[in-house]
């Protein structure tokens, strides 16, 4: 299958503008899947089409979309952060702890703490994964539960009281503009940047070098360990300010916040048309998984089907995004194949 | 052809099994040193009923491992085996509710489990889809079925000669009953890996998946059974959790799969396939099971348990590459002092034409991070390009 035979010259742009216009094509569809739905549960309970209903769709998918972009950075280069979902609950109760001891302090101080917090074990986890050469499923399967524990240790089976969070911190996490919530917009910009950043700078390419084919990119001169420790450092990072936003969404937590968070993240990423072994995927399409996974768990609430069927669905639904994803690679290099006037490989 | 096979894995054998030798011996002692440890924190470790409790905590995680280990072996992974556990003990339990006997329930669940396996193996060999996105597919999946099934309820009411096995050992001894199935199916295990033909086609696909393919083994085949056999060994564990819990629940055994995995790789499995030993898994399991008893009777808690499972798991694959790991720091070392000792030379004397290539020479090379240029076997921070099971080796 994976003969090199597509070598004889099929014009360089010709190949890639399919690829652009796949990839641009997946997040479409996932736009469409999210109106469908949206459009679907409306015609049956028009509830669900008013500001608060959106709110909530927003508020809901904006802690996954953020992780989720880190993890994208992660899942590029051929790795995985399983960590995500424990660090955010670290971070929250860290920075709730914060303010429990301190109820003064400032805010900027409680960001610079959880983000602190996230950015810590994200370099952990990318040192040991690079310099150490062990696989990330590993690393961080084991962080997940290591920091768990941590969290469990220091939080001693107490939890943050909603009264010991300053009204003013919680405003970024609660309060809304015009029915969008400042968080959505928060994680708007955030993922915005990241996108850019995934799109146009040198060294955030190399994560795509590295993901579609490390020995190229080790010839190429590309420092692998370097980028890999980075993508870890930024996911740690951005699990850290999940954490600060999730204590100023729901001004309590207790040890177990945010368990569960990284397969919500992975699901939403690869439902969002990030290739788990890595070379391709977007940051917006993460987040816009992140987005339709929501809307069908809202959707799911408002047409009165239990809230017991969650689970099943996401699962599924990862299951069809992962097969479909290989459909559509399959059929991407059939057409390059032939396009490129190149011998069948098989 | 099959020759050909054999004598591939032969030439590669040699390494791995004198590595081996050593990591099973250094388990042993680690399991005399905790057993040490344990007599150490609390007098009551060893006597008698805690020997019965020891064995109770990990047999049914142990016996998960054992079609684990062959998956791993083979260079893919099964996240999923916890929640087919959950999802067996809530059938069971469903299917008692609704009145079915007991038997004919179990079997239902044996069936699910094979189904569910099956789900992964069509998934993983016939689409040529990676195992650990399917499996953290599935594990969402099961766990979410067991969830539509019974929701919140919980079923207690099965027969009291089989929940007997929660509280009481086998007659005569005191080993759990899920111990005791473990050992029986450890030597089946161990003699199906290390004496048949199927268990050297099973190392054989771990070590090159395609020379094992071009020698006549059924490499998607044979993948697809391991696959199945572990829905069904899974959704048996999840029986025998049923009973000793005497409870049936959908949340029964979460987070469960991180304790198979870590005795898998603990017991020195390769998480890149193609090496290991039954014995090893075992004797992991041994540790992991007296380790956690002797903490919990110094009153550590569960979530520092989770801690130290956690590192068990780290340590057990940092550890074999300690090696490679410091042969590349030496290199690294070596290659930083050369180029300081060049840009030196640079500072001090005149700029001479050999001094400058061996600058230049010296930059390149250390722009270009340790970790790659003297490192043989082509990998992306840590991810194996042709194992590990997350690359993508279907076809």
């Amino acid at each position: 299958m994976t003969t090199t035979a597509v070598t004889t010259a099929p014009p360089e742009d010709r190949s890639r503008r399919l690829l652009e216009r796949v990839s641009r094509a997946r997040e479409l569809g996932i736009v469409a899947a999210i109106l469908i739905v949206f459009a679907v549960t409306t015609v049956k309970n028009h509830a669900f089409a008013n500001g608060a209903s959106i709110q909530q769709l927003l508020a809901g998918a904006s802690l996954i979309a953020l992780l989720g972009a880190g993890e994208t950075m992660v899942i590029v280069t051929r790795n995985v952060d399983l960590s995500v979902g424990s660090v955010l609950g670290l971070s929250a109760y860290v920075t709730g702890d914060l303010f429990v001891h301190h109820p003064h302090a400032p805010i900027y101080l409680a960001y610079a703490l959880g983000i602190g917090v996230g950015a810590l074990i994200g370099a952990i986890n990318g040192a040991i994964t690079t310099l150490l050469h062990v696989p990330s499923l590993v690393v961080t399967l084991a962080a997940l539960y290591i920091i768990r524990g941590i969290d469990a240790v220091y939080a001693n089976g107490k939890q943050i009281d909603p009264t010991s969070i300053p009204a003013s911190f919680q405003k970024i996490g609660s309060a809304d503009f015009h029915n969008i919530p400042y968080l959505a917009v928060l994680v708007f910009v955030i993922i915005a940047i990241v996108a850019y950043a995934m799109r146009s700078f040198r060294s955030s390419r190399d994560l795509y070098a590295i993901g579609s084919s490390p020995e190229a990119a080790a010839l190429a001169g590309i420092p692998a360990g370097k980028r890999v420790f980075t993508a870890f450092l930024i996911s740690g990072a951005l699990a850290g300010l999940g954490g600060v936003l999730f204590i100023a969404e729901f001004a309590t937590v207790a040890s177990t916040g945010g368990a569960g968070y990284e397969l919500q993240v992975v699901a939403a990423v690869v439902v969002g048309g990030v290739a788990i072994f890595g070379g391709s995927g977007t940051v917006v399409g993460a987040a816009l998984g992140a987005l339709l996974l929501n809307t069908i768990n809202q959707a799911l609430v408002a047409a009165k089907v239990s809230a017991f069927w969650n689970q099943a669905i996401a699962g599924a639904l990862l299951l069809a995004a992962i097969a479909f994803d290989r459909y559509v690679a399959l059929r991407v290099a059939r057409a390059l194949r032939t396009g490129g006037g190149a011998q069948d490989g098989d | 052809m099959a020759t050909n096979a054999l004598s591939i894995s032969e030439s590669q054998r040699p390494s791995p099994i004198k590595g081996f030798i050593r990591w099973e011996t250094a388990l042993f002692l680690l399991l005399v040193g905790t057993i040490v440890f344990g007599t150490i924190a609390s007098p009551n470790f060893l006597t008698t009923t805690d020997m019965f409790f020891i064995g109770l905590n990990i047999g049914e995680i142990a016996i998960m491992a054992l079609p684990l280990t062959l998956i791993v072996i083979t260079g893919e992974i099964d996240l999923s085996v916890a929640s087919m556990m959950g999802l067996s003990s809530t059938l069971l339990g469903y299917l008692t509710q609704q009145g079915w006997n007991i038997w004919p329930a179990m079997l239902a669940a044996l069936v699910v489990g094979a189904l569910g396996g099956a789900l992964n193996g069509v998934l993983i060999t016939r689409l040529g889809l990676p195992s650990i996105a399917v499996t953290i597919g599935t594990l969402t999946l099961f766990r979410g079925i067991a969830e539509i099934i019974l929701r919140a309820d919980s079923v207690s009411e099965f027969p009291t000669y089989l929940t007997k096995i929660g509280i009481a050992p086998i007659p005569h001894t005191q080993i759990a009953y899920s111990v005791g199935i473990f050992l029986v199916l450890a030597i089946i295990y161990a003699v199906v890996l290390h004496a048949t033909s199927v268990g050297r086609s099973i190392f054989a696909i771990g070590l090159q998946q395609e020379a094992a393919f071009f020698s006549g083994i059924r490499v998607k085949r044979i993948k697809f059974l391991l696959f199945v056999l572990s829905g069904v060994v899974s959704a048996f564990a999840g029986i025998l959790l049923t009973f000793r819990l005497s409870s049936a629940r959908f949340d029964n055994g979460t987070g469960l799969e991180l304790n198979a995995v870590a005795i898998v790789l603990l017991g020195g499995i390769s998480i890149f396939g193609g090496r290991g030993s039954i014995l090893g898994v075992v004797l992991a399991a041994a540790v992991i099971a007296c380790f956690l008893t002797a903490l919990t009777l110094i009153h550590v808690s569960a979530q520092v348990q989770n801690i130290v499972t956690g590192a068990l798991l780290l340590l057990s694959v940092v550890v074999p590459g300690a090696g490679d790991t410091a042969r590349r720091l030496r290199a690294w070392l070596a290659r930083r002092r050369a180029a300081s000792a060049a840009a030196a030379t640079i500072q001090t004397a005149a700029v001479e034409a050999s001094n400058v290539d061996v600058l230049a020479g010296a930059r390149v090379r250390d722009d270009v991070s340790p970790t790659q240029t003297d490192h043989a076997e082509p990998t992306a921070g840590g991810l194996p390009v042709e194992g590990g099971g997350i690359a993508d080796r279907g076809d």
